[in-house]
């Protein structure tokens, strides 16, 4: 058994609805989904139903008030199922965490509500062709042109993208402030001059949508503009930091799901007269596997709590749970299909599906490799202080 | 509108074992569950409402513990929940619980429409629907596979039938009776398990009901159970053979051997 985090009556509520609907819902129809590349509609609507998008969104909202904690316990049912659908759910809460840290009483007013009851999904639109990790590399821009902002550029594997009803999106404003030049908007999905290019082929999580956002000449009225001019950037780096234990908590459920495909193959294959699991090669494998989720849950769910506790600075922190949780899942599921072997290379089986989504969790909401940046500078500063 | 549910608390059918020497069901340690049609029920009244206003109220004849089904269904997006419970109810057949739940409904009062599943995977009779909108004297539909509309207090459904369906209207109040091709019920919510933890259903007891005591459980039951057995399996088989005239012959004289 796992270790027991003593969660509070409400959180324990939060996984059973959370069970259930993976249980019920995603993993009978998370292969055709996969093979198909069709978005989960149907199941979105009973995350929908059973009040799962509100979940982070505070109660005058029409939400349920919760915090990053509740997030990353849902989102680790949910990933146990299928990572594809997490993501799907995950990037509509990307999307709102901008009106949410930064936006107008009356953007929140508008959206959060919408966005509460999964009435509409949200996306989140900062990467470019030519910024990747490098944000800073955005040349979408937004022009004031009297009391509307025009935007004009493109974004690129926008989650939800065509799925949405409302973009969160950020543009260049003023290109000689350098950082302090963009600014983040809300587009809606009916908003003219804004469509979409065609749906990505991807290597895993292809129930999920991604997308090109195109603007061209997309006009927006005037306070749609999140926060004060100029702080896009900032408004990204904040969403960010809430966000990224949200990714790992996705790294969570698909690490336990591997891990238990292959506890039970391991019980079940026989090899040379004997179980497989009874071979000190087989039970070293899954002994590690079972090592490494441990102490990654044990540090997603500690930084999503020490988040909740709303400290000033959470980005080390933040960066550290994506990093360990979204590598552990890499490496079990990888570990998962080497104890199932041809079986596991086998589609018949959900471990190869496993491996080729856990790849995008250390790629998306910023690469491994720039986390761990983010830690190395944070423990820099840190220590040059004292 | 003002929907009725009939929900009962039944054991999970995967857990049900017979006692090899009484041949009832052994209850230990059997998970009870809300019985699967009415599951059903539930929901159609759950989506009546959120399409025309008004409100679910539960109703369950029961046990003490039959309350856990009831808040269950409360998750589901019930508003209310009704337990009618009483000992004087034990060891009651449809014949006696179609008496205590008119009754109860009677001390309710006010419903538009009740909605029962077709049957109880249980005693599997399918006669507490039916009998219960006799006691009322109302109108009721059985088997019903789809509500097309609710117009100026009138209802249109769709029954099941074997060979297609019957499209059925009447003037509620009146009584419904769904099978599980209807709808596909929701995962409970957040707010609802919420509220459910909160909540406590309201008790009716015999008196409250006023039930006459003669019409109640065991005594108010004209079922009367003799004998419970498992049937034995006694089919005999036999070979014909022969030219296909020949084996027809054989057969005719078999049947008019048995006549
Ligand atoms: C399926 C999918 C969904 C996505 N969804 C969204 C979304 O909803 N919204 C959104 O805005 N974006 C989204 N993205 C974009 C995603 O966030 C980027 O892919 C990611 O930030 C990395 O950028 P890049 O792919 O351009 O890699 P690059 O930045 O080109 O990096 C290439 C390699 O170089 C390394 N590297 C780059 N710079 C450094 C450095 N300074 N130090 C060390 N190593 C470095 C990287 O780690 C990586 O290994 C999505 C991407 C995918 C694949």
């Amino acid at each position: 058994m796992i270790v027991d985090y003593f969660l509070s009556e409400e959180q324990q509520m939060i996984v059973e609805v959370a069970r259930q609907i993976t249980d019920e819902k995603i993993i009978p129809q998370r292969v055709e989904l996969d093979e198909k590349e069709e978005f989960p509609s149907e199941i979105l609507k009973a995350v929908a139903q059973a009040d799962l998008f509100g979940l982070y969104i505070p109660e005058e909202y029409g939400g349920f008030g919760g915090g990053c904690f509740d997030m990353v316990i849902a989102l680790e049912q949910f990933s146990r199922g299928c990572v594809g659908v997490a993501t799907s759910f995950a990037a509509s809460a990307l999307g709102a965490y901008p009106i949410l840290i930064a936006g107008s009483d009356e953007l929140k007013e508008k959206y959060l509500p919408q966005i509460a009851s999964g009435e509409k999904l949200a996306a989140f639109g900062l990467t470019e062709a030519n910024a990747g990790s490098d944000a800073s590399g955005i040349q979408t821009t937004a022009v004031l042109d009297g009391d509307e902002w025009v935007l004009n550029g493109t974004k690129q594997w926008i989650t939800n993208g065509g799925e949405a009803g409302i973009y969160t999106v950020i543009a260049i404003t003023d290109r000689s402030k350098g950082p302090r030049g963009a600014s983040m908007f809300v587009i809606e999905a009916t908003d003219p001059g804004f469509s979409y290019g065609a749906k990505e082929k991807k290597l895993g999580i292809r129930t999920s949508s991604t997308r090109e956002l195109i603007f061209k000449d997309c006009r927006i009225p005037a306070n749609r503009l999140v926060g004060r001019l100029g702080t896009g950037f900032f408004t990204v780096m904040k969403t960010l930091d809430l966000s990224r234990p949200g990714i790992a908590s996705l790294g969570l459920g698909l690490g336990q799901a591997a891990l238990d495909e292959s506890v039970i193959y391991a019980k079940q294959r026989i090899q040379f007269g004997k179980p497989i699991i009874s071979f000190q090669a087989v039970q070293h494998m899954l002994a590690d596997m079972a090592i490494q989720l441990e102490s990654s849950r044990a540090l997603v769910y500690a930084t999503a709590r020490y988040i909740d506790s709303k400290p000033k600075d959470m980005s080390k922190v933040s960066s550290m749970c994506k990093v360990a949780a979204t590598d552990m899942a890499m490496k079990v599921s990888i570990d998962a299909v080497q104890v199932l072997a041809g079986y596991g290379y086998m589609r018949d089986y959900p471990v190869e599906k496993m491996m080729r989504d856990a790849k995008i969790l250390q790629i998306y909401e910023g690469t491994n490799q720039i986390q761990r940046n983010v830690i190395g500078q944070a423990l820099n500063k840190e220590y040059s202080r004292s | 509108m003002k929907i009725l549910v009939c929900i009962k608390q039944v054991p999970d059918a995967k857990d049900v074992r017979l006692d090899p020497k009484t041949n009832t069901m052994s209850r230990e340690g059997v998970q009870s569950i809300m019985n699967p049609f009415d599951a059903h029920a539930l929901e159609e009244a759950v989506q009546l409402k959120e399409k025309f206003g008004g409100s679910v109220t539960v109703i369950s004849m029961g046990p003490p513990q039959a309350e856990e089904t009831l808040l269950q269904a409360v998750a589901c997006g019930a508003d209310e929940a009704v337990l009618v419970s009483d000992r004087a109810f034990a060891g009651a057949d449809t014949w006696a619980t179609t008496y205590t739940l008119s009754m109860a409904i009677k001390t309710l009062g006010g419903f538009d429409l009740i909605i029962c599943g077709k049957q109880a995977i249980d005693g599997d009779t399918a006669q507490v629907g039916p009998g219960l909108a006799q006691r009322l004297d109302i109108p009721y539909v059985t088997y019903v596979r789809k509500v097309n509309n609710v117009i100026d207090g009138k209802i249109i459904v769709e029954r099941m039938m074997d060979d297609g369906y019957d499209e059925v209207e009447f003037q509620m109040p009146g009584l419904l009776t769904v099978v599980k091709e209807i709808n596909e019920p929701r995962i409970a919510s957040l707010k609802g398990k919420m509220k459910a933890k909160k909540m406590k259903a309201t008790v009716l007891t015999a008196s409250d009901i006023k039930a006459d005591l003669k019409c109640l459980g065991l005594q108010g039951s004209t079922t009367q159970v003799v004998r419970v057995f498992s049937p034995e399996f006694k089919a005999e088989r036999s070979m014909l053979t022969g030219t296909v005239d020949e084996q027809v012959g054989k057969l005719i004289e078999k049947l008019e051997g048995l006549l």
